[in-house]
């Protein structure tokens, strides 16, 4: 039997995002809820989110991310071979979202799957089309995180209501000479699967928020550092740190415990809210917009979330 | 051997203080974490581990919503 031969390497070659354009603040929020902005902004570090319609699907969101990740690396529908779509808030499960956003971007007959792995999505799809590239299994990998919480959500629980929002973030992998995207540090811990879940098919969204606020701010620095270490690099020489969106108080505890120090901290969730695992490929997308990094910098990402599941990478800047 | 309510009372102020900012001269036995400190669910969590690393006595989630008081975490970690 013959194998394939890859790439010595593969890099993000280019990064794109898309928000519905419907403002959320948090005064809208207390008009029906038993909260404030007051306390929204201390608790999560929330200000706003954005709320698709019901006529803008998951796919939608998928569809405009990946076409600006595309636009921007400067390749044609054409070049991309496999499509990758990270998300755990698909309206239908069947067909899966991949193949619809490749039909609708013009990728002809792509492989086109889904990961779920929740808010952890992104890093595990692009350590998969990293790991493709490397292989021979694609050659360029259109990577799309995509979520639309908001028909999952009980707007009458404010645990969950002012948390999770809607958006999607795209990057496009390619072949490279040199490494650009580093070993993946992977894992989940199945015994607490019930700290973030919809029970059924008539249930919504739930989230322990203690426990998972405990797990995230006392076993996952060990993790992001590991991913550092794996890939050669001292955190302090990070340029930007960009974590899974979930909660500014978490965000900043991790940042703080792993010694990011000289590193950008993504704090999206700010005006973005949680979109899982579509937040880190927005938040980094709409750092590089606003030029708060510079191409050739190296980032650490790092995804946590339902399963309980964890994943991170660091990679260069595109 | 076993610390006194003093010694645990002392411990817990600084570690309210330093998560907080909360002086540790207000963090008295009587005084309830939400309506007395201000100290919110997810603080609540960062104190828990931060006094389980002090006081080696893991305050799990489920017994941290029954604690209402200083004095309350004080007779947890003495058990």
């Amino acid at each position: 039997m013959k194998i394939s031969q890859g790439a010595p390497g593969a890099k993000i070659l280019a990064f794109g995002h898309y928000q519905p354009s419907n403002v959320v603040t948090n005064d809208d929020l207390a008009k029906t809820l038993e909260t404030s902005d007051e306390w929204i902004q201390s608790r999560v570090g929330i200000k706003e989110r954005r709320i698709a319609p019901p006529v803008e699907s998951e796919i939608d969101l998928a569809v405009q991310a990946g076409g600006k990740a595309l636009a921007a690396s400067g390749l044609s529908a054409a070049d991309i071979d496999l499509v990758i779509v990270a998300t755990c808030t698909l309206e239908t499960q069947i067909p899966n979202a991949a193949g619809r956003v490749a039909a609708r971007l013009g990728v002809d007959a792509p492989g086109a799957f889904d990961v779920n792995s929740a808010c952890s999505g992104f890093c595990y799809a692009l350590a998969v089309a990293n790991d493709a590239v490397r292989a021979g299994s694609a050659t360029h990998v259109l990577v799309v995180g995509t979520e639309k919480f908001s028909p999952w959500l009980d707007w009458t629980d404010r645990t969950t209501a002012v948390i999770f929002a809607d958006g999607a973030g795209a990057a496009v992998v390619g072949p490279s000479d040199t490494p650009g995207i580093g070993p993946v540090v992977w894992g989940s811990d199945g015994d607490k699967s019930d700290a973030i879940l919809v029970k059924d098919r008539n249930s919504f969204l739930h989230q322990e928020g203690q426990t998972v606020f405990r797990w995230a701010t006392t076993a996952l620095h060990p993790v992001a550092r590991q991913a550092c270490e794996r890939a050669g690099v001292d955190p302090a020489d990070l340029a930007a740190f960009v974590p899974h969106q979930a909660n500014l108080r978490i965000i900043e505890a991790i940042a703080r415990k792993i010694g990011a120090d000289n590193a950008v901290i993504a704090k999206d969730i700010v005006l973005a809210g949680n979109t899982s695992a579509a937040s880190i490929p927005m938040a980094l997308s709409r750092m590089i917009e606003r030029g708060e990094v510079e191409s050739g910098g190296l980032a650490l990402l790092f995804g946590f979330g339902a399963g309980l599941t964890y994943a991170g990478q660091v990679i260069e800047i595109p | 051997m076993a610390m006194t309510e003093q010694e645990i009372l002392a411990g817990i102020g600084k570690i309210i203080n330093e998560i907080t900012g909360i002086p540790a001269a207000e963090v008295t036995p009587e005084k309830n974490f939400v309506d007395d400190l201000d100290i919110d669910s997810l603080s609540m969590v960062e104190i828990a581990v931060a006094a389980q690393d002090e006081f080696g006595v893991e305050i799990p989630d489920d017994q941290l919503k029954h604690l209402k008081t200083v004095k309350d975490v004080i007779g947890f970690i003495q058990g």
